[in-house]
């Protein structure tokens, strides 16, 4: 599980929260968020902008 | 402590004070009834048009233009500081009590159809700038400020506007995919139709495939184009269940005068610029040169320095205070007032900012925006090859 930040404004889409309110459930991956989804919080930015912020191992791996 | 770090703790902002000015506007209405009361001089009612049009242009050229920016070690307390938003946050009382008691004015009776008119359009001047009000609040994370600008935008029925311009306008700006960006040839009031209906059409798709990803329809409360829309009606329901139907017209004039002052400012933020496409079919990032931008203080302070358009779109969730000047920013020749009156006559807007758009870029048209119907004539009178994109 990671998080991805955006560039422009510090939004961070974590993976083991989602984004509810966009739609993607808790634990929806980064790879299932569609290429043309936009920071929602500034709308500047899109998914390939966003920045690798975080890399988490599952747990027990 | 660098000298750097010495100038931003020592640095005062000089404009805190004025920022007052802003609830000029939405005062407008009361100060009218005010005026006709003590003078008795129905000329009043029409406050609003009045101080638009022929107080504030001349000052704007007169007071001229402050291209001064915080420097960047002060911007974080600038933006912490809590005073700034609460002089956004008192528009909105100003601007309900404005549309209350003009409403009521209206319904009493015993005015001419040019008082009302009159009325009408000065409330209209301050609820089409509280959409001014509502984009700063819709822009920032705090979830009141954003239930504040759908608030704001209840008296202008302009609810969808909270979506489509975050979601919308911000995404597409300055391509000929966004419907508030307009073209190099068009006039305003070919832009008007296609801004109006555009934006709401994609304010409701937008919402329908966010909700959709959820598996729900758009046919809910959670949609915010609709509980915003419900605002307006259960605001106007509400003035026209209390004092009855006769100030439907009232309603409907100050609304629609209210959201056309809002897109004539679009028409001017973009007019004729464009991002280009990069080579993975993406349009390139947006950039100051993508904005038209104006310093001039007196437009800059009663509409929260909307006109530093560069530095809002680079950076949307920036505090109104912190707005930067960028030098490399195309520059408009004067504030927004006094262009949104050049928009409205399309002959002299053309004459004055045709000639701006072909400079920055060199006198390259086909790098505009262009108006596609009008594409054909501007090619051939700016001399460009008419090349393959024609």
């Amino acid at each position: 599980m990671s998080a991805y930040r955006c560039p422009g404004c510090g939004y961070v889409y974590d993976e083991v929260k989602g984004e509810p309110r966009e739609g993607f459930r808790a634990g929806t991956p980064w790879r299932a968020i569609p290429v043309t989804w936009c920071c929602p919080d500034c709308g500047v930015r899109e998914k390939p902008d966003f920045e690798l912020v975080m890399e988490r191992t599952p747990r027990g791996a | 402590m660098t000298t750097a770090m010495l100038e931003a703790v020592a640095w005062k902002d000089g404009k805190r004070h004025a920022w007052l000015m802003g609830l000029l506007i939405p005062s407008l209405p009361l100060l009218g009834w005010a005026l006709v009361a003590a003078t008795g001089l129905s000329v009043f009612w029409w406050t609003g048009p009045i101080f638009y049009f022929l107080i504030i242009p001349p000052l704007e050229l007169l007071i001229g233009e402050d291209r001064n920016n915080p420097p960047d070690g002060a911007v974080e307390r600038l933006e912490n500081d809590r005073y700034y938003r609460y002089c956004t946050f008192l528009y909105l009382p100003l601007q309900y009590a404005s549309l209350i008691g003009s409403a009521y004015v209206v319904a009493r009776g015993g005015l001419s159809w040019l008082d009302v008119l009159g009325i009408a359009l000065t409330t209209g001047l301050s609820s089409g700038v509280g959409i001014n009000a509502a984009h700063e609040l819709g822009h920032k994370k705090p979830a009141l400020e954003r239930w504040l600008a759908k608030v704001a935008l209840a008296p202008t029925a302009y609810g969808h506007f909270f979506v489509e311009h975050n979601r919308g306008h911000h995404v597409r700006v300055a391509t000929p995919e966004d419907p508030a960006s307009s073209r190099l040839g068009e006039s305003f009031w070919a832009f008007l139709p296609r801004t109006v209906v555009g934006s709401a059409r994609s304010a409701w798709n937008l919402e329908k495939e966010r909700l959709g990803r959820s598996g729900l329809g758009p046919w809910t409360l959670r949609n915010d184009v609709l509980n915003a829309w419900l605002m307006s009606v259960v605001l106007f329901g509400g003035l026209i269940l209390w004092l009855g139907p006769v100030i439907i017209p009232f309603l409907l004039i100050q609304a629609a005068y209210g959201f056309m002052l809002l897109e004539v400012v679009n028409y001017l933020e973009h007019y004729g610029l464009v991002r280009q496409k990069q080579a993975d079919g993406r349009y390139e990032r947006c950039q100051p040169q993508h904005s038209w931008n104006s310093n001039h203080v007196v437009t800059n302070l009663l509409l929260y320095h909307l006109q530093r358009h560069s530095d809002h779109h680079t950076n949307p969730t920036r505090r109104y205070q912190a707005l930067r000047h960028f030098e490399q920013s195309p520059q408009l020749p004067s504030g927004y007032a006094s262009m949104v009156a050049l928009a409205y006559i399309p002959p002299l807007w053309r004459w004055v900012m045709d000639r701006r758009v072909l400079a920055h870029y060199q006198g390259d048209v086909t790098r505009a925006n262009v108006y596609p119907p009008q594409r054909r004539k501007i090619l051939a009178r700016y001399g460009a090859g008419a090349g393959p994109r024609d």
